[in-house]
């Protein structure tokens, strides 16, 4: 119950960091901040990385859809922080 | 080092906020980018010295074909596909969690299978736990499938249903079964009802198409914006489930992103976000006809050419440009910047209003624009630029048609009464530049189109732009 009290804490205190950071992007920078959250939200293939790296835990369905979640996880990663450099790019030169 | 790994996750969630820090300013953003870049770096290195990660084949195989994938979309989409792009993100991301949630769930079936009980370093399969991989399923699998018929939405190859009673039905039948199943599973035995779990993974896939079916083209943005907070909430609960505070820290950042974005749409478009998801789209609630709308305009539009807009430019001081979602289906970015550089080097000064909800999803008409290498000084804002108006002498409407509507103000019975608008018609002179006179989104006249200051020129955006900038060089 205490770990449940304490991951609760650090989501909720989460939200509001990032409620205050996000706030301060300017409306220009709106699509570039999406396509970069979905990047950062590719930090879900660490628990596929763990899926699939054939621990003892792991059998074949499950190392299956380890797989599977890190291809889908990389392509946000990948997809995501290129497409946003690809923008902002856009956007510095004058 | 378990608590080093953890700590790897840590500095790559304060990269992570450092990198949205960067998104403060078009000039730090790129740099903000890279250092979020590095976070998930030291993160992907951080889960491979993981204690239960012993064989690597797989891994590179799954991350290898992520990148090409990725890597290959992000190159060749185009400005104007970037809410398709955004959208199946969200869904691949939503995607992840439901996929990883449930590999959790088959080795923790094995662990608790084994003879000696749980695997060193595997959490407990308690109630908290139960209760986290629900969460990171459900919303994974919604997100999964209400992208991607966002995205087919978005490309114009689903339409919007003539009744949207069918879908009501279903989502609540589904949240019903749901709400059910759920706790059952989690007080039954999680471990036990795989079947269950199988079931309702299926009823949330339907659900995500049910919920986005009914919504309008024109509430696009805010579901983009909704389904990005729904990916990141997945993640979080996958946090829980796995607990990973790292995941934990992003998964929220992320869900906080997508809400703000979200508040500020509906904000924008004066709807509420119930109404916009249950509402159906605004054209099936208040939409006229095509012979109401023929009549509406009936011998009252005052058409131009461009010769005489030329003229009109040539002798203003101020023109605002003021582009929607018609100006990227034309491609006339880059001629509305052609035309934009011209006035300058005659001393006019030269802005760009920008609707929040102009184009498809928040922020995309200035993507287009910078594109087309608009500095984005010149991007004015709708609260910054309404001031201006009455002393701008050239209003250029330029696909744009819902967002500069005066019924929004003026006529309390309009289905978009209350929106904030760009309030176009305090210039001396509007030229809307438009194919005909169709309804917008909204499927009401225009007002503003029939108004005594108003010009019409028809035509294609870009077509019409490259005759004013010949007819400019001829004069």
């Amino acid at each position: 119950m205490e770990m449940l009290m304490l991951t609760l804490t650090i989501f909720v205190l989460a939200i509001f960091v990032g409620v205050e950071v996000i706030n301060k992007v300017p409306p220009t920078l709106h699509t570039p901040l999406m396509s970069g959250t979905n990047a950062i939200s590719g930090i879900v293939v660490v628990g596929a990385i763990i899926s699939s790296g054939g621990g003892e835990q792991t059998d074949g369905l499950s190392t299956f859809l380890g797989v599977l979640a890190i291809i889908l996880a990389c392509i946000n990663i990948f997809g995501g922080f290129t497409v946003t450099d690809r923008m902002l790019h856009m956007f510095k030169k004058k | 080092m378990h608590s080093f790994i953890n700590f790897a996750y840590l500095v790559a969630a304060v990269l992570f906020i450092y990198g949205i820090k960067g998104m403060t300013t078009p000039k730090t953003a790129v740099r903000g980018n890279q250092l979020s870049a590095v976070g998930m770096l030291i993160a992907v290195i951080a889960a491979l010295l993981e204690q239960n990660v012993v064989s690597y084949l797989y891994i590179i195989m799954g991350i290898l074909i992520g990148a090409a994938i990725g890597t290959f979309l992000a190159k060749k989409v185009q400005m104007t596909s970037m809410p398709e792009m955004v959208a199946a993100l969200n869904g691949f991301g939503g995607g992840a969690s439901l996929l990883v949630a449930s590999a959790n769930y088959l080795e923790m079936q094995k662990a608790a299978a084994l003879p000696m009980g749980a695997i060193m370093g595997m959490p407990e399969a308690n109630m908290q736990w139960a209760i986290a991989l629900i969460f990171s399923i459900l919303i994974g699998a919604i997100t999964l499938t209400g992208s991607f018929v966002a995205v087919g939405k978005l490309m114009g190859k689903l339409g919007d249903p003539s009744s949207i009673g069918m879908f009501k039905a279903i989502v609540k039948v589904c949240f019903v079964l749901l709400l059910a199943g759920s706790a059952y599973f989690v007080y039954d035995g999680p471990l036990e009802n795989t079947d269950l779990l199988i079931v309702m993974v299926v009823i949330c896939l339907l659900l995500g198409v049910a919920l986005v079916i009914p919504i309008g083209g024109a509430d696009m943005p805010v579901v983009i914006a909704l389904l990005n907070s729904y990916s990141g909430l997945a993640g979080s609960a996958t946090g829980f489930v796995l607990g990973n505070n790292g995941l934990i820290i992003t998964g929220s950042l992320v869900g906080a992103s997508g809400l703000i974005l979200t508040t500020i749409m509906c904000k924008a478009m004066n709807r509420s976000l119930t109404n916009v998801l249950f509402g159906g789209s605004m054209a099936a609630q208040a939409g006229v006809s095509k012979d109401e709308n023929d009549a509406f305009y009936e011998g009252k539009v005052k058409v131009t050419s461009a010769d005489e807009v030329a003229m009109l430019l040539d002798s203003a001081k101020k023109v605002v440009f003021v582009p929607g979602y018609g100006l990227a289906v034309a491609q006339a970015q880059h001629a509305t910047r052609e035309l934009a550089s011209m006035l300058q080097k005659h001393d006019i000064d030269v802005k760009y209003a920008i609707h929040p909800v102009a184009g498809r999803m928040p922020g995309h008409m200035n993507v287009l624009l910078a594109e087309a290498e608009v500095p984005y000084e010149q991007l004015v804002e709708m609260d910054v630029i309404n001031p201006e108006f009455a002393q701008t002498d050239v209003a250029i409407v330029l696909g744009a048609n819902d967002v500069t509507n005066p019924a929004a103000s003026k006529d309390p019975n309009s289905p978009i009464f209350g929106m904030p608008i760009l309030e176009v018609a305090n210039a001396k002179t509007v030229i809307v530049v438009k194919r005909g006179l169709s309804p917008g989104f909204a499927g009401i006249p225009n007002e503003l189109f029939i108004n005594d200051n108003s010009l019409m020129v028809h035509g294609d955006a870009k077509l019409v732009l490259q005759e004013i900038i010949g007819a400019m060089k001829d004069l």
